[in-house]
Formats: structure tokens, C-alpha cells, sequence
């Protein structure tokens, strides 16, 4: 447990310092949610209807902007390998790594995306819908992007290839996670917390096994 | 019981290639053995081989730990093994002491020492500030940390000042002394005595 956190906590310092990437990821969701209103303009009832979906997909393509170097920047220097052969598991390892890169961009995007929703005039229960949706759905982002970091992690530019191998599956997140906002905005009953929260369980606990198994393979070669 | 390394007709294929065939030896506590050969005679390959990272194409690998444990699965080798890579893994955003801490705490073992490597004076200093030898040595502080008992070196020496190659072969020495084995894959001797063993070649 002891060494679980110190990878934790080293990799969050990581990414929080210079060159680590949580920074560009956050400016880039900022950047993306802040643009999008000053381009359709001030039709306030358009904008609450599209802010959900704006907001995911700006998450997610931000998320993504960070996972190449997930695994890539450690096997690059080698220590991965000594990751490899410390008392940790693989598995352990990258539940480590995909539990700092959420605490360091899914979680930080979630509260940003509290304060970007005032831009789209979306009504208080929609933002609050739209918190609990992110909240949910963005540990899938970082765990199904731990597969694509694994798999690609000895690919020069494989941030290239990722988005290509993590996207489909990330999908059904976007659907789900801002169809959820639409039902609260509607007012309707719908299934879809339910649902997000089902997908984010798996993606969560079968991610480090299908990650780790990436990782051995790269290692090996 | 006592440590000990038992490599059986190892085999290495690499694109194709036979870098080296049917490679048998045994090695016992307090062995250490020069691993020399050309660029590309297979060092880096049968290294990581023993660690577990590679699997041989042919052959076995077994590791009798001191409880008599006998390991031969590559992910329990690899929990016996001190590796020093031919790069170095230092994180250029981290400084030295907290590399080492770092390390300790995922090896689970007890503090760090700093001042045998001359880096005492470096502690705060961040990875990016460090020359070629001084990370050298960082990675030789952490070999020794880990308390493991195979020691597998990949090129030690490289970067390495007049003083830092000593340091190398004291630590190797003092590692044979107390019971573990090491193998150094190295173009130029070590300083230690032991095994010299040829990869590649006529």
C-alpha cells in the first residue's frame, strides 16, 4: 500500500511540475469550453442545450492530450524496467498511474467544468448533473487511455495512434455522460447515471490488468 | 541454503538472429562474472533474459534464493534481481533526494544513502542539473538500496570519473562479499575478481 501511494504521489508531482502536462491539459480544456460560446454566439437556450456535450468531448480530447506519455515517458528513461522488477505488480503499477493521471486532469477538468458551464448559461441542476457526469465518467477516460498508453508506449509519436485505439471505446462515456445532463435538463427519468457509473466500474477494475499485459509485451521486445 | 544462479542451455534469438546458443552456467554466492563481447554479441539480451523481461528462445533460468526458493517463472526472478540499466532512470523534474526516497518506498526498503556517492552535496538538486556521472552515480545509490541479490549491471562504468569507477567496484565487492552475485556486461575490466565470460565472436 506504502509503495502504491509513493508511485501515486510521484507521478501527480510529475505531472503537476514543469513539462508534466496536466497544466496543457487543463489550459487546453479552458481554451476549447471558453471558444466554443464566442463562436455560436449569445443564443443562450442553444448553448445550455450543447453544453454537456461540448464539455465531454472537450474533457476527453484534453484527457487524451496527456496519456501518450502515461508509461511512454518512464519506459523512455528506464524506469519502467525497474518498476518492472520492484516488489509492486504491472497490474499495480498501472493502477497507479491511471489513478494519478485522473487525479490530476479528470478530477481538476470536473471542477473546471463547474465554472466553464456559466459561459453556456446551463441552469443549476444541469451543471450539477454535469459535475456527477464528469465525476463518473472521466476515471473510464484515464483507464481505457492507460490500455492505448501501454500498447503504443514503445511507438515514437504514439500519441498519434492513441486517440485512434482509445476513442471508440471511450465513446460511449460521451454518450452516456452528457445524455445524462440532457435527462435532468428535460426533466425526463433515463438510465444513464446508472449506466456510466456501471461502464466506469469495469473500465476501472479490468483497465491495470489489460494495461500491465501491454507493458509486458513492450518490455519484452 | 545459498544463492544461486543456474543459466541451462540458454538460447537468444533476436530478428532472426542467433546472438548466442545453448549458454550453460552456474554460478554460486559471492560470483562475479565479466560479461564481455562486440556491440550486438547479446549482453544487453542474456541480462534481461535473467531479469525476466525477455524469454529466451531455448534454455531456462533458475535462481535458488538463501530461503531455497527455486525461481524460475521470469516475474519471481525479477523480484531477486538489482538491475542498473544502461540508462540511467533519473526524472529530470525530481531532485536527487526525492528520486531515492522514491525508490526506497517502492522497494520497500530502509533510507537511501547519499554520501558513499559522493552526493550528499546534491540532495536538493533537480535530475536536470546532474551531469552524465552524476546520474551514473544516483543509479548505482539506488542499486544499492534495493537489498536485492543478483546484481545485474549493464555497462557500469560508462560516464563514470576516475573515482566513480572505483566506487563501482567497491560496491560490486563489497556485494560479492556479502553473498550476492553479480554480472557486469562491461568493454572495460571492472577491477573486481571473478569470471570472464566471451559472448559472440569466432
Amino acid at each position: 500500500m506504502n509503495a502504491l501511494r509513493s508511485l501515486i504521489a510521484r507521478d501527480l508531482v510529475l505531472a503537476l511540475r514543469a513539462g508534466g502536462g496536466a497544466a496543457l491539459a487543463l489550459a487546453f480544456f479552458a481554451a476549447v469550453a471558453t471558444l466554443v460560446p464566442l463562436g455560436i454566439g449569445p443564443d443562450l437556450k442553444l448553448l445550455a442545450r450543447i453544453a454537456a456535450g461540448v464539455l465531454w468531448v472537450a474533457a476527453v480530447l484534453a484527457a487524451l492530450l496527456s496519456l501518450d506519455r502515461l508509461f511512454q515517458a518512464d519506459f523512455e528513461d528506464g524506469s519502467l524496467d525497474l518498476m518492472a522488477l520492484s516488489p509492486l505488480s504491472l497490474e499495480a503499477v498501472a493502477l497507479a498511474k491511471i489513478a494519478a493521471h485522473w487525479l490530476s486532469t479528470g478530477l481538476p477538468l470536473t471542477l473546471i467544468a463547474a465554472v466553464l458551464a456559466v459561459a453556456y448559461g446551463l441552469p443549476a441542476n444541469g451543471t450539477g448533473a454535469l459535475v456527477a457526469s464528469l465525476l463518473i465518467g472521466t476515471p473510464a477516460v484515464s483507464a481505457i487511455g492507460g490500455i492505448g498508453a501501454a500498447l503504443t508506449l514503445s511507438i515514437r509519436r504514439g500519441g498519434l495512434i492513441l486517440p485512434f485505439i482509445v476513442l471508440p471505446l471511450i465513446a460511449p462515456v460521451v454518450i452516456f455522460g452528457s445524455g445524462a445532463v440532457l435527462a435532468v435538463l428535460d426533466g425526463l427519468a433515463s438510465g444513464a447515471f446508472l449506466f456510466l457509473a456501471a461502464f466506469s466500474l469495469l473500465a476501472v477494475v479490468l483497465s491495470p490488468f489489460a494495461a500491465a499485459a501491454g507493458v509486458r509485451l513492450n518490455l519484452g521486445s | 541454503m545459498t544463492l544461486a544462479l543456474d543459466i541451462d542451455k540458454l538460447t537468444c534469438v533476436r530478428a532472426h538472429r542467433v546472438l548466442f546458443e545453448a549458454l550453460s552456467l552456474v554460478l554460486t554466492a559471492g560470483a562475479f562474472v565479466s560479461l564481455q563481447g562486440p556491440n550486438g554479441a547479446g549482453k544487453t539480451s542474456l541480462l534481461r533474459i535473467i531479469a525476466g523481461f525477455l524469454t529466451p528462445a531455448a534454455g531456462i533460468v533458475r535462481i535458488r534464493t538463501e530461503t531455497g526458493a527455486i525461481l524460475t517463472d521470469g516475474e519471481d526472478r525479477a523480484r531477486a534481481v538489482g538491475w542498473l540499466g544502461h540508462q540511467d532512470a533519473v526524472k529530470l523534474q525530481l531532485t536527487v533526494g526525492e528520486q531515492l526516497s522514491f525508490w526506497s518506498k517502492l522497494y520497500g526498503d530502509g533510507a537511501a544513502a547519499l554520501a558513499p556517492f559522493g552526493l550528499a552535496p546534491l540532495a536538493e538538486v533537480p535530475g536536470q542539473f546532474l551531469s552524465a556521472g552524476q546520474k551514473r552515480r544516483l543509479a548505482l545509490a539506488r542499486l544499492t538500496l534495493t537489498k536485492r541479490k543478483l546484481w545485474l549491471l549493464d555497462e557500469p562504468l560508462a560516464a563514470l570519473d576516475a573515482a566513480g569507477k572505483v566506487l563501482v567496484a567497491q560496491s560490486v565487492r563489497a556485494h560479492c562479499a556479502a553473498g550476492g552475485i553479480a554480472i557486469a556486461a562491461t568493454h572495460e575490466p571492472l577491477g573486481v575478481d571473478g569470471l570472464t565470460l566471451h559472448l559472440g565472436g569466432p
